[in-house]
């Protein structure tokens, strides 16, 4: 009968795959031998794999169909076969999800773990648990209890791993079992051990003290698993990460001690460890470096592919670290293993010398078609790292560069390769043309709308500046004809922009702007009908204002603040300087040369911090009325790092007061601080409305308090202040080791560092695209110069550095960068004060024994010129 | 939240969650068996098809062993017209991944007696099932010894009808028959 069967399904079979004809109801309706009784092992394991088969082909299975079938299936518990009772275990795995009532089965599989047959215990569990929810747990939880600790390895191993799956969804009930799992942790058995370990560190990953006890105890004891010791490893690193401690550390020592590990696979983990652990001196970093360079003629592929890009990611931040490699690596740039070559090329190109660039260039082009996308990013990443490196060598690069921008590719690539391009323009000036023509040429044929209004927006701003603006034109108009909607908007704002700079091209640029009204698309023609009236009015602070410099306010802040307008008409019109602005300009942010993330998933906007921070305070009833939240400051420390209490400070500053958040942490965990505030007294003529305590701080739980103050009303030239701050609360003592705090309590209080408020704290960043334009606009009807000798100041690099942060203003023109082996530089900065009102400064800086500075400011306000300059000197 | 194949903060989180996906493809592609572990990651049939038709496309032509493909580290093995993946994440230690394909390869091995192909793994597909979920359950690393694979799943394959156990099990049967007939 067996024969028979085996022979007709042979021969349905297409000869090589019998599964491939596989009917779904075919299969089910042969299900029905589940109830002949007896029961056909043979047939019925047959029958069960094909429908695990079809299950895992995706073969959709309806609900009532699935349940029937997985109740005809139970029967089968009656056999004793064991490959039939082990597919059955499968079987309900599968179908957890698709059938109902699938909880049927758990008497017969809890009889199964705790029976007498070994080789049923473990997989029983692991079925058992699948379909298990957090009730039903709390029925087998001695079952549970016991498996940890079974003597069999396989039965303690599947209770430890089901009971880290539960862990999810059932923390709590999980939790009790920690006893056990630290008993299975001292198993002999290697994955026993490595199951225990994951489990342990789950429940306890919120507990430090817990975590780093449980480090010295199986580090000192040694492991003999080594998963477990790369577990370990990845503990200890993240330890250290969040402790910020020392390389000194006992921790850093037993990861160091790991990379005499006789399992490769640790010391590999021990290496990649050092390696991603940030500030690692050079020092340090040596005996991982010598492991890898071992590694990189090893036999096996994926360990010289390890090996090479951890190498690769030491050579970004310490090139020299690796020099010692190179010979290793030059053996590695013919690997048949294109991956490894090419990160052993890009891993020499940011170690080697220039005069080795042309020979890896003309190598790495030999298979660049060959190698996936992302490693082609990762070579347009070293090609960018070496065009800041080498600047001489941008028309190499650029070439190739614009070789790889015609070949296939996707996304992610061709962005890279974008940025790339622009970053070089952006460093060195003489690029720009022929990088503007490998861009132009790239959109008259790009896919990705992105992109190509990317190019745009950088053509509208770089072109106009160009001896030949009217070349552009062309490339940019072929895209309003031909593009979809946002590419003919970002073609139209382009233009409109080589009309505002160039006075001769204007009645060119006119006409064309003129057919865009007749644009299909609503934004293509409200963009063209604004631009056409703006330019025809031919006014330089006009332009400025509209084309050249655009809105600087955040877009969810002018968002939310025209639906609050909406919400309360008012006679009042809109004003936009109620709206926040934009703490982050986006455009000519420096194009990080940070690799890019070849993410499949679009980017999240990430709301911003202000605008985070303003919506927690506008939840306090106390700082409602305030206006809107314009500035945000960085965090400031208030104590020292290993103290019993930790405060930082974040100044908020608003129309006409300040809000100063303290984000307090208390680190001890016999104490339950109450009503904690932190006194301020100011040294000007600053008053302190109001304060709203953090109602309590336990152990490790950071809570946050604040204080509200009000500015000086008559001075608006008062802008920095010192502030004594005292932290005041009730001390509840408590037992560390519940939390159970004490009923009475004491006050008491903490002397925190001072506080100042400076000039920054009322400017906020605002970028200009072009500076010139808006110097114009604002005109110099509040202008003030005054010459400042800065005696201290070695160079003009500091010299900038100095002023920019002291101003906390917004370096526009990429005038921060101050050009090698100059000895004097124009800075511009612009900003805007608290209250609304735009401020421009332009310091000239001559260098000769110090630095002798001339400051040009201009505001919409006459105070705030005055502000800068007595702050300033 | 994955991260480029440079990504600046891949850092490994301490996870005993090592396997995102596991499959095995025949010589055109087609999927003979596949787990995803990760529920993020491919959560259609339509792309994990995709995908697994990406990795077999870069893969199939040259033995590397380990590749980069869609923000994954792949490791891979072929064997005659058969090809095993084990998927990770970039920050995955890639010889871990290695210790679990060798695992599947030895113990399919093994259980096949060294016949490593399409056609035994095909007629013994129900212990190749039990192979895998031996050696990974959700995604954590259950077994990676293949001999321990091997004892625990106690699989026999099936090309030689005949053994000494059914003789066994012949008379074992003859003896119950006879054992009735008496009590009768």
């Amino acid at each position: 009968m067996i024969k028979k069967f085996d022979k007709k399904d042979e021969e349905s079979g297409s000869g090589s795959n019998p599964f491939q004809h596989l009917e779904k109801s075919a299969v089910l309706q042969e299900a029905r031998i589940f109830n002949e009784t007896p029961i056909n092992p043979r047939r019925c394991l047959h029958i069960l794999t094909k429908i695990i088969y079809l299950l895992n082909q995706g073969e959709h299975f309806g609900t009532t169909e699935a349940t029937e079938a997985f109740f005809a299936m139970t029967r089968l518990f009656q056999s004793n076969d064991q490959t039939l009772r082990r597919m059955c275990y499968l079987t309900i795995k599968e179908m957890a999800n698709i059938s109902e009532d699938v909880i049927i089965v758990t008497s017969s599989l809890t009889k199964d773990m705790t029976g007498k047959e070994d080789v049923y215990r473990g997989p029983a569990i692991r079925a058992l648990c699948r379909i298990t929810d957090t009730t039903m747990l709390q029925a087998i939880e001695r079952y549970m209890k016991q498996a940890i600790v079974d003597k069999v390895p396989s039965v303690s191993s599947s209770a430890l791993v089901s009971s880290l799956h539960m862990v999810k969804m059932s923390f709590d009930v999980v939790k009790r079992w920690v006893n056990e799992a630290q008993e299975a942790a001292s198993s002999d058995n290697i994955m026993v051990q490595y199951h225990a370990l994951g489990l342990l560190y789950h429940l306890r990953k919120n507990d430090r003290l817990a975590v780093t006890k449980m480090l010295n105890k199986f580090t000192k004891s040694g492991l003999k698993s080594p998963f477990a010791y790369c577990m370990m490893i990845r503990i200890a690193s993240k330890l250290l990460e969040e402790t910020e401690g020392g390389h000194d550390s006992p921790l850093f020592d037993f990861i160091e001690s790991c990379l005499r590990n006789k399992h490769e696979m640790v010391v590999y983990e021990a290496a990649s460890a050092i390696v991603h652990m940030p500030n690692c001196t050079a020092r340090e970093l040596a005996p991982a470096v010598s492991v890898l360079q071992l590694f990189c003629s090893s036999p096996k592929a994926a360990l010289r592919y390890a090996a090479v890009r951890t190498l690769n990611k030491v050579a970004m931040k310490h090139p020299s670290a690796v020099t010692a490699c190179n010979l290793d690596l030059e053996n590695l740039i013919t690997d048949s293993n294109r991956s490894i070559a090419t990160l052993a090329i890009t891993t020499l190109l940011k170690t080697g010398s220039e005069s080795s660039v042309d020979r890896l260039m003309k190598q790495i082009s030999s298979f660049v078609s060959e190698i996936s996308d992302e490693f082609k990013v990762v070579v347009v990443q070293a090609i960018s790292a070496l065009c800041q490196k080498y600047p001489r060598k941008h028309s190499v690069m650029m070439n190739f560069l614009s070789n790889m921008l015609r070949d296939d590719g996707g996304f992610e690539y061709k962005r890279a390769i974008v940025d790339c391009i622009i970053s070089i323009i952006e460093e060195n000036p003489e690029s720009k043309e022929t990088g503007l023509a490998h861009l132009c040429e790239f959109i008259e044929d790009c896919e990705h709308t992105v992109l190509a209004t990317k190019i745009l927006h950088l053509l509208g701003k770089e072109g106009p500046r160009t001896p030949t603006p009217s070349k552009y034109i062309r490339f940019i108009f072929n895209r309003v004809v031909l593009e979809s909607e946002a590419v003919r908007a970002a073609a139209v704002s382009a233009l409109a922009k080589f009309g505002a700079q160039n006075d001769d091209l204007l009645p060119s640029v006119l006409v064309l702007m003129k057919r865009c009204m007749m644009d299909s698309d609503d934004e293509v023609r409200d963009r063209a009908t604004f631009y056409m009236n703006v330019l025809q009015q031919k006014q330089k602070a006009l332009n400025a204002a509209y084309i050249f410099n655009g809105l600087s306010v955040s877009v969810p802040g002018l968002e939310k603040s025209l639906h609050q307008y909406t919400l309360e008409p008012s006679e009042k019109p809109f004003d936009m300087k109620t709206v926040p602005l934009a703490t982050a300009p986006i455009t000519e942010q420096k194009t990080e040369i940070a690799p890019v993330a070849t993410s499949k998933l679009p980017e999240k906007l990430a709301p911003c911090r202000q605008d985070i921070y303003q919506e927690q305070l506008a939840a306090i009833p106390e700082f409602q009325a305030l206006g809107p939240l314009f500035k945000s400051s960085e965090p400031v420390q208030l104590t020292e790092a290993e103290t019993e209490y930790v405060v930082r400070c974040i100044k908020h500053a608003f129309t006409n007061h300040m809000i100063f958040q303290f984000d307090c942490t208390n680190t001890l965990n016999d104490q339950l601080l109450q009503r904690v505030l932190v006194q301020m007294e100011p040294s000007e003529a600053y008053e302190v409305l109001n304060y709203v305590p953090a109602p309590s701080l336990p152990y490790s739980q950071p809570g946050s308090c604040y204080s509200l103050v009000r500015l000086p009303e008559d001075d608006p030239t008062a802008v920095s202040c010192t502030f004594s701050c005292t932290m005041k609360y009730l001390v509840r003592d408590c037992d560390p080791n519940t939390g159970e705090p004490d009923d009475d309590g004491y006050d008491d209080e903490y002397v925190l560092e001072d506080l100042e408020v400076t000039v920054a704290d009322h400017i906020q960043k605002v970028l200009k695209p072009n500076f010139g334009a808006a110097w114009d606009e604002i005109g110099d009807d509040n202008e003030k110069e005054e010459t400042f000798a800065l005696a201290t100041v070695r160079t003009l690099d500091e010299a900038v550095n100095n002023i920019i942060s002291f101003l906390g203003m917004q370096p526009c023109e990429r005038s921060d960068k101050v050009p090698e082996n100059k000895n004097s530089h124009v800075l511009f900065l612009a900003g805007v004060f608290r209250g609304g009102h735009d401020v421009l400064v332009r310091a000239r800086l001559a260098l000769a024994d110090g630095v002798t500075m001339q400051v040009t400011v201009r505001s919409t306000d006459e105070n705030v010129v005055d502000v800068i300059l007595a702050s300033v000197g | 939240m994955d991260k480029g194949l440079m990504g600046l903060n891949d850092v490994r989180e301490p996870s005993l969650y090592t396997v995102k996906a596991v499959f095995i493809l025949d010589n055109d592609g087609n999927r003979l068996l596949s787990k995803y572990y990760d529920p993020e990651l491919y959560p259609s049939m339509k792309e994990q098809k995709n995908f697994e038709n990406n990795v077999f496309n870069k893969t199939h032509k040259a033995d590397n062993e380990i590749a980069f493909l869609e923000g994954m580290t792949i490791v891979y093995k072929s064997s005659i017209d058969l090809f095993f993946y084990v998927v990770g994440s970039p920050q995955e230690n890639e010889l871990m991944l290695m210790a679990v394909l060798n695992c599947l390869f030895e113990s399919l091995s093994q259980m096949l007696r060294k016949n490593v192909e399409k056609r035994t793994l095909l007629d013994n597909m129900d212990g190749v099932f039990l192979v895998v979920d031996e050696i990974i359950d959700g995604g954590v690393i259950l077994e990676s010894d293949p001999q321990q694979v091997i004892e625990k799943v106690n699989y026999r394959a099936d090309d030689s009808p005949l053994s000494e156990q059914s003789v066994a099990q012949v008379l074992q049967s003859a003896k119950e028959q006879i054992k009735w007939s008496i009590l009768k």
